[in-house]
């Protein structure tokens, strides 16, 4: 099963290394193959298949071969549909729990009147 | 993982929302009171019904039937004004430990998932966290979509839509 915590984290990680963030910048321009991308970051080939990998594993690029020609573009949406999802559920139990907020204080402040109504 | 209210600082008590795995939902808060108080709010049918719908959904309880005890059952019925036919939520309490632990099904469908609250008490504020776990992945992705509750906030977003588009 995946974990989504691992899911964020192997994300987070793909994004900390400054070539990956050029990358993911680029393809945001348009879509490259590994050689473009080695040429506009002078690296070797590998080492740019590398940082590709890292991304890929991390839903945040997807490459297809055709031919000899391994071309990537991004993958971002997976990130933003997770993101949206969370901050649907964040509303609604943010709304929810500050109503049970003020209600809860509300209890505590009769519960004292009370107490000192009692001693009284 | 993602924290809640990351952008409202002046809270000091915020609702965190994390999705723990591909079948699990877990919302925490800690309220500034002592646990009897909290668990009173949510096991009172009463007071529950005053907070559990928020205003902000334009939704009305039309009625709440809670039977809190371990294999006692619920029934909530919601009314909205745009439909015609109320919406009903019902399932059993699976474990009622006041203080402590809250447990229910969610029946309404196959779909459903069970809620686990649990309440911890520390140095007078009340950690409560909820917990869903649905049988599917499916099931929680569409959650809301299919939830009485999440409604009125897609209908919000449509309204912005069509408001952009006119």
């Amino acid at each position: 099963m995946v974990h989504y915590q691992d899911r964020l984290d192997t994300t987070f990680a793909a994004l900390a290394d400054v070539t990956r963030r050029g990358v993911l910048e680029q393809l945001g321009n348009s879509d490259a193959s590994i050689t473009d991308l080695a040429q506009r970051f002078q690296m070797t080939l590998t080492g740019m298949k590398k940082h590709v990998n890292v991304l890929e594993q991390a839903g945040l690029v997807t490459t297809e071969k055709v031919g000899r020609v391994r071309t990537c573009k991004l993958g971002l949406r997976r990130l933003e549909e997770e993101a949206a999802w969370i901050e649907q559920h964040r509303q609604l139990w943010s709304a929810r729990f500050d109503a049970l907020d003020k209600l809860v204080e509300h209890l505590k402040i009769k519960e004292k009147a009370n107490a000192q109504s009692k001693r009284r | 993982m993602l924290k809640a209210n990351a952008g409202n600082p002046v809270a000091t008590n915020r609702t965190a929302v994390a999705r723990k795995s591909d079948y699990e939902l877990e919302v925490t808060r800690t309220f500034d009171a002592s646990v009897h108080l909290v668990f009173e709010a949510w096991s009172n049918p009463e007071l529950f019904k005053l907070w559990w719908v928020p205003k902000s959904a334009g939704m009305t309880l039309v009625s709440c039937d809670m039977d809190i005890r371990t294999g006692g059952t619920y029934r909530l019925v919601f009314r909205h004004p745009a439909f015609d036919q109320p919406m009903a939520f019902f399932g059993t309490y699976k474990e009622v430990t006041p203080n402590k632990r809250l447990v229910w099904t969610n029946e309404e469908s196959e779909q459903g998932a069970v809620t686990t609250v649990t309440f911890e008490e520390h140095a007078g504020k009340t950690l409560v966290t909820l917990h869903e776990r649905y049988p599917t992945t499916a099931a929680l992705d569409e959650a809301l979509a299919g939830s009485a509750e999440g409604l009125p906030e897609q209908f919000a977003q449509l309204d912005e839509l069509l408001a952009g588009r006119s």
